[in-house]
């Protein structure tokens, strides 16, 4: 790894790809600060017409779940199918659900 | 005129040609990958103004030449684009000023291309590209911006860079009978009306960068009429050595 490389931090990237669709996680990129993450995430992931809106945020800045708690917080959930919103008919026009 | 028109289009479209091919050697050689991908993408939307500009230019001369015609079988004093972009790219700081010694430049000609053209596929391929160029400014005054008020090396370093390549920047501002016959013509409004603008615009960069502005008043010229920099030949060997030895070469 350069020197440039461990300088600048790592920045998550989010792309909505249509309006009305929520962001989704597409990858993470290095930037000296957010200014150059929008636009490195502009060069790195939106090449192929990919978004209309990006966000980026500090992977630092992110906290996330431990795996060794997988069963306590994910595991109750399994057979509690009551809460699957299974019963309804979706009209035809709903998309994206 | 129409050879006149042809021979502005050319001037345009090889500037955007030899920048596009001179920016494409960064690729795989970008300081971070993140920046050697946006290098790359600014080298290919070049390569497209190119394209788009060169056909055009073989339409309005009527011999029949097609944009591949133009790019790989004209020799060196055939070229016509300004000494700016075909100077070797240094480091990464003399190419970021490059890029936006001539970016804020071509934003202006886009600009009155697609206000003001009364050709309109010129007008149209401008409208398209101007996009393309506010980003690239964009990109690169950003840079200009960061490493002239960044570390005490960085603003020593982009300072030489700007000194070095200043004296290459008077020759896009120049008129000669070309120009003039297209400006008549309101194809395209003289080279010198952008001067101001553009010195407006650099100042200003110049000034949140920190950076000053350079006195030298010695100015190369000679890139629209064939006299170019040593630099030129060698990169045009790379870039028409498959086409000339294998003249129907195809993918």
């Amino acid at each position: 790894m350069s020197a440039s490389k461990t300088d600048w931090p790592l920045w998550e990237v989010f792309v909505r790809s249509r309006q009305g669709l929520s962001h989704k996680h597409v990858g993470s990129l290095h930037a000296a600060d957010s200014t150059m993450a929008i636009s490195n995430a502009r060069d790195v992931y939106t090449r192929r017409q990919e978004g209309t809106s990006i966000w980026v945020i500090k992977a630092e800045d992110i906290t996330a779940s431990t795996p060794s708690n997988k069963d306590v917080l994910f595991d109750p959930a399994n057979d509690k199918v009551y809460r699957h919103p299974t019963f309804y008919d979706l009209p035809d026009e709903l998309k994206n659900m | 005129m129409a050879g006149r028109e042809y021979e502005w289009i050319l001037r345009f479209g090889d500037d955007a040609l030899v920048l596009a091919q001179r920016l494409s050697e960064w690729c795989s050689h970008g300081p971070a990958i993140e920046e050697d991908i946006a290098l790359s993408n600014i080298a290919l939307d070049l390569l497209g103004q190119a394209r788009a500009l060169l056909t055009l230019a073989g339409r309005r001369e009527g011999q029949g030449r097609d944009e591949d015609a133009l790019a790989y079988f004209r020799t060196d004093r055939e070229y016509s684009n300004a000494l700016l972009v075909e100077l070797p790219n240094g480091h990464f700081g003399d190419t970021i000023v490059k890029q936006m010694l001539f970016d804020q430049f071509a934003v202006l000609r886009y600009e009155a291309l697609a206000n003001q053209c009364v050709d309109e596929e010129l007008a149209a391929i401008a409208s398209k590209a101007l996009k393309e160029v506010r980003y690239h400014a964009a990109h690169s005054t950003q840079w200009v911006v960061r490493l002239g008020d960044g570390t005490k090396e960085s603003h020593l370093r982009v300072q030489e860079s700007l000194n070095t390549l200043w004296p290459y920047t008077a020759e896009l501002f120049e008129d000669d009978a070309v120009s003039k016959a297209c400006a008549d013509a309101e194809v395209m409004p003289l080279n010198a009306s952008f001067k101001e603008p553009w010195s407006t615009q650099l100042q200003n960069i110049l000034n949140e960068a920190k950076l000053l502005n350079p006195e030298s008043t010695e100015f190369h010229t000679g890139g629209r009429t064939g006299r170019h920099t040593e630099h030129l030949k060698s990169m045009l060997a790379e870039m028409q050595v498959l086409p000339r030895t294998y003249p129907l070469a195809e993918w």
